[in-house]
């Protein structure tokens, strides 16, 4: 294994990881603040790819297409948590993992209907298209973009919630709902703006990442229980727990594609090896889950707990 | 309630019995959803496109084409395939796009003594061990395609080879197919995560094949995974250090999306047993008037589908129209003379085609449009290499 | 209204015992696969609905266990019919239900160890962890088909019967299932369906009583993954396959949807639950393939009413 080798593979995993951060960042602020299971955050994900693909159409500016679809997005966002996770809000998780799942089916359905079963690959611009030379280790630029833009978008993100007004009363209702409506905050309106800030989070992953692959159907359900996955093993409601275990999940997966076969293959035979491999760091996040889980149940970062009615 | 039953019961008797007017029941089991349902649907539509090429008729008896989508799953498509079989009594199965929801398949189908014809899947185990007198395919065995790919790397001078294919079965077996022809120096081999939750980001498996120095990449992606793993391949600027070699990625249905999608595949190169472009009369008349039907080109698995129900309208026209006559149907379609759009192929022991193999390259055709042409014949009459393990004459 | 329930389900399981009679008078063997296949559904919802109905734990990977069941069977049967691995190998279907049963309790009695440690959000997610593990694992089993599953090309041996009959299959799928439909009445009436029932409710007030709620908890967790392993067992038999997608999650949701739709910790309610689900899948599959949209629909709309309900 040479260095370069290793460097190009720990890009990879960094902008695997900020990826999946900026999905599991909405997820765990809506069930941290709101505590409610959203099995169709993915959804959200899948729908920026294809509304950027869509806007790609019409405008045949990429980057414009993108910006364009976060405010698509939180629209979406507001309408479904109007008319579906609202009503479920401190009811049983079991009711909401149910309408979630229904409300991903539905989404699903309905983008099938719009967009058809195919999916839309998107072009990229030609600038995007090369490859960039840093310390070096040759490397696609558009995947330096996605690490770029991730990153700022966690700093923004950070700010947001550390250093303004909103920040202070989305933290004021998660470790106290109660007492944050007493002091006059309005936590619908809370709620439905925090919910909105998620999907426009998800959905820009979603962006992002389907120049790379494309927009898909199936990206939904793919990225969902991995989302879940990341927020429980940094602990439910924490932004820092997700990053954390965003980036860690990232780089388990690309190293465990990357290595894992010619390390199994030094104690296995080559066929059982590649066989076993893919498995093996498919389930590697969710052994990680497990362990964390037994180790310490409230997961890595686990926030403050909840005051009054829990 | 009790009377109510009965007569509910007498009913569905009643219409059992009318559906047996006689007519040709034809079950094309595919996917219709999930994003493999483009698949599903070309297919189909040659079908369609087969059937009113004859008329809507088979030695004079009305064909019916009873369509089950199988949701990419085996259990589902063994579920339909048996609902096909025992509850509308279908006499041919037909479609099956894959390995796996075949092999689920292949016992109620034939346990009902239908006719079991694939469309697209070419599993290896149905061509050796298991295979069947009622079983047939009109596509090829998972083998030979890459087994042709890998004799056109020989005759390239490839010396050395990087493998990236998906973690499973026909991944597997076209990976070995590749590689039971190819004779240089296999550099290294990556199988990556298949299946409803497929990995479709293939960065830390480029970044190996360009660390490994091979000549030639080799990759095996149908779908939309192929896109992904173009696109990437593009970006990777792995393009300048290695030739990439693919089967079953670039085909009909993914050009016009590569096109859109800003992925040059122009002078891409992979083998297949069809081209829209085969000069004989009945492909001729095939794609064209596909064209003209559907406003695209055909891909291969729709010459396959449109192929499989002119070989049942010949089994149909070889017994008379005597839908009972099993062994009739069997010896007229294993004669392989139906006008096949590949040209002219017989059947092996196994009833797997013994056909021409061909290399294609993406060009662009009159009007800018990407197309395929072939560019050489690589081999002539192949046959699987599992055919001498099926116990059938 | 919940006389109509009970007489709905008394109705449904009526008319599944007579599914062979329906079958044969119509000429439409096609019912009885169907009837069989909700058995088998009915049997392991039963399973999910000790642990989530009566015992209160939501289980996301109890479609695990269901393939767990079915491995047990196409394995042995695999080396029985294509040789190797002899101490493994068998065709003789009391060897694969012991085995099923067996593996899928043992499996529950190590994870539900370390899941009962967690409770909420987190168990969930902790039986989920489980679940794509297993899911993971069948993958990775090359012998025995990874991802493309293994044909079962012979089904089990047992006494007095063939299952290469459907009117046998479908008797067995059905009397075990109404044995264990039976069983959970009288568990649900007994000192530990009390107890299990109770923790639901409030764990603080049993453990004041000096109930180990862990130790009822993890012998229910045991009891319900046995019973969906054997499940998987039928179902093994009945489609002739197994494949990881019955590990997969969404199939963990489906059980999840059927105990809910039946009325969850009810004791009939899988059975309900399966026949809507297999008639909607049935109905609404062949009317569109948009069908997702009723689909979710209907789903979101019992947990709105649910909620309603609860609130």
């Amino acid at each position: 294994m040479d260095a370069t080798l290793i460097a190009s593979q720990l890009v990879n995993g960094l902008q695997l990881g900020l990826l999946l951060f900026l999905v599991a960042a909405g997820l765990t602020l809506t069930l941290g603040v709101l505590d409610y299971v959203n099995l169709a955050h993915g959804a959200f994900y899948m729908l920026g790819a294809f509304f950027s693909a869509s806007l790609l159409e019409l405008t045949g500016d990429w980057p414009l297409s993108v910006l364009l679809a976060l405010p698509l997005l939180g629209l979406t966002g507001l309408i479904t948590e109007r008319l579906v996770a609202r009503p479920l809000y401190g009811k049983s998780h079991l009711a909401q993992v149910l309408a979630s799942f229904g409300l991903l089916l539905v989404i699903g359905a309905l983008a099938m209907l719009i967009w058809g079963a195919e999916g839309r690959a998107i072009a990229l611009p030609h600038a995007l298209r090369g490859q960039a030379r840093l310390f070096g280790v040759v490397l696609p630029v558009y995947r330096l973009v996605i690490i770029a833009a991730a990153l700022a978008v966690a700093a923004l993100l950070y700010v947001l919630l550390h250093h303004s007004r909103f920040g202070v009363r989305v933290r004021a209702a998660a470790a106290n709902p109660r007492v944050a409506q007493a002091l006059g905050i309005d936590t619908h309106r809370l709620h439905a703006m925090l919910f909105a800030l998620g999907a426009m989070l998800a959905g820009l992953a979603g962006a992002l990442i389907a120049p790379i692959t494309e927009a898909s159907l199936a990206m939904g359900a793919q990225v969902i229980i991995i989302a879940f996955v990341i927020i429980v093993i940094g602990g439910i409601g924490s932004l820092r727990g997700a990053f954390v275990a965003a980036l860690l999940a990232g780089l388990i997966d690309t190293f465990g594609r990357a290595f894992l076969d010619t390390l199994l293959a030094r104690v296995l035979p080559l066929e059982a090896a590649e066989t076993a491999a893919p498995a093996l760091s498919a389930m590697s996040i969710y052994i990680l889950m497990a362990l964390v889980l037994i180790a310490r149940p409230r997961g890595l970062f686990p926030p403050p707990a909840r005051g009054g009615a829990a | 309630m009790l009377r109510k039953l009965v007569a509910a019961g007498a009913l569905l008797a009643a219409s059992a019995t009318a559906t047996l007017a006689e007519e040709v029941k034809i079950g094309f089991v595919t996917t219709l959803t999930t994003p493999a349902a483009v698949i599903g649907r070309d297919m189909l539509d040659a079908a369609k496109l087969a059937v009113k090429h004859m008329g809507g008729k088979m030695a004079g008896l009305d064909v019916k084409l009873i369509v089950e989508d199988d949701g990419f799953r085996p259990d589902i498509g063994r579920q339909k395939t048996l609902k096909l079989a025992t509850r509308d009594k279908v006499r041919f199965l037909t479609g099956y796009i894959w390995s796996h929801v075949l092999m689920a398949s292949r016992k109620p189908a034939l346990d009902s003594g239908a006719f079991l014809i694939s469309a697209n899947a070419g599993p290896a185990p149905l061509a050796g061990k298991l295979c069947h007198e009622n079983f047939f395919s009109t596509s090829w065995q998972n083998d030979q395609v890459p087994m042709a790919l890998g004799e056109v790397l020989n005759r390239k001078g490839i010396k050395s080879l990087y493998v990236i294919v998906p973690n499973y079965t026909a991944g597997k077996n076209i990976m070995a197919g590749v590689l039971r022809t190819f004779r240089g120096e296999v550099k290294g081999r990556d199988l990556t995560k298949w299946g409803k939750d497929a990995q479709l980001d293939f960065s830390a498996e480029l970044a190996k094949a360009a660390a490994s120095g091979a000549e030639a990449l080799f990759a095996f992606y149908p779908g939309k995974a192929g896109g992904a793993f173009l696109k990437q391949f593009n970006q990777s600027g792995l393009a300048k250090k290695m030739k990439l070699f693919t089967v079953f990625t670039v085909d009909a249905i993914s050009l016009p999306k590569f096109s859109k999608g800003g992925i040059d595949v122009r002078g891409h190169r992979s083998t297949m047993f069809w081209s829209q472009d085969l000069d004989n009369p009945v492909n001729r008349r095939f794609v064209a008037d596909f064209r003209k039907e559907y406003g695209r080109d055909p891909s291969f698995y729709a010459a396959q589908a449109y192929d499989a129900i002119n070989l049942i309208r010949a089994g149909v026209e070889g017994a008379k129209g005597d839908l009972t006559n099993t062994a009739a149907i069997r010896a007229a379609m294993l004669k392989a003379d139906f006008g096949s759009v590949r040209g002219a192929f017989r059947y092996g022991r196994n009833h797997f085609p013994v056909q021409d193999f061909y290399l294609r390259e993406v060009v662009e055709g009159q009007n800018g449009k990407w197309t395929f042409k072939v560019v050489e014949k690589i081999y002539d009459d192949h046959q699987d290499p599992y055919a001498a393990q099926c116990a059938l004459k | 209204m919940r006389n109509w329930r009970a007489g709905l389900e008394i109705a449904l399981l009526a008319a599944l015992a007579a599914m062979p009679v329906i079958a044969t008078v119509t000429a439409q063997p096609f019912w009885l696969d169907v009837a069989t296949r909700l058995a088998i559904l009915a049997l392991a919802a039963a399973g999910l609905n000790i642990i989530l109905g009566l015992g209160g734990l939501v289980s996301f990977g109890h479609a695990a266990f269901y393939a767990i069941g079915a491995y047990a069977v196409a394995i042995p049967a695999h080396h029985a019919l294509y040789g190797g691995a002899d101490w493994l190998a068998s065709s003789n279907g009391l060897f694969h239900v012991a085995l099923a049963v067996a593996a899928g309790a043992l499996f529950a009695l190590v994870t539900g160890a370390l899941a009962l440690r967690t409770k909420g959000l987190h168990f969930i997610m902790i039986t989920l962890a489980f679940g794509q593990m297993v899911y993971f694992l069948l993958n990775a089993l090359e012998d025995y088909g990874g991802d493309d599953g293994l044909p079962v090309d012979q089904r089990s041996e047992l006494p007095l019967m063939s299952l290469d009959d459907p009117l046998h299959l479908f008797g067995l799928s059905f009397a075990l299932l109404a044995v264990v439909l039976a069983f959970t009445w009288r568990l649900k009436n007994a000192p530990f369906g009390l107890a299990l029932t109770a923790s639901a409710r409030n764990a603080r007030r049993m453990r004041a009583a000096g109930l180990n709620v862990f130790t009822v908890r993890l012998a229910a967790y045991v009891l319900a993954g046995a019973i969906t392993a054997l499940a998987g067992a039928l179902a093994a038999e009945h489609a002739a396959f197994v494949s990881p997608a019955m590990a997969e999650w969404t199939r963990a949701g489906e059980l999840m949807f059927m105990v809910i739709l039946g009325g969850a910790g009810r004791v009939l309610g899988p059975l309900t639950g399966a026949a809507a689900f297999v008639v909607l899948e049935e109905l609404l599959s062949s009317w569109t393939v948009y069908w997702h949209l009723p689909f979710g629909l209907l789903l979101i709309a019992v947990a709105l009413m649910q909620a309603r309900r609860a609130a």
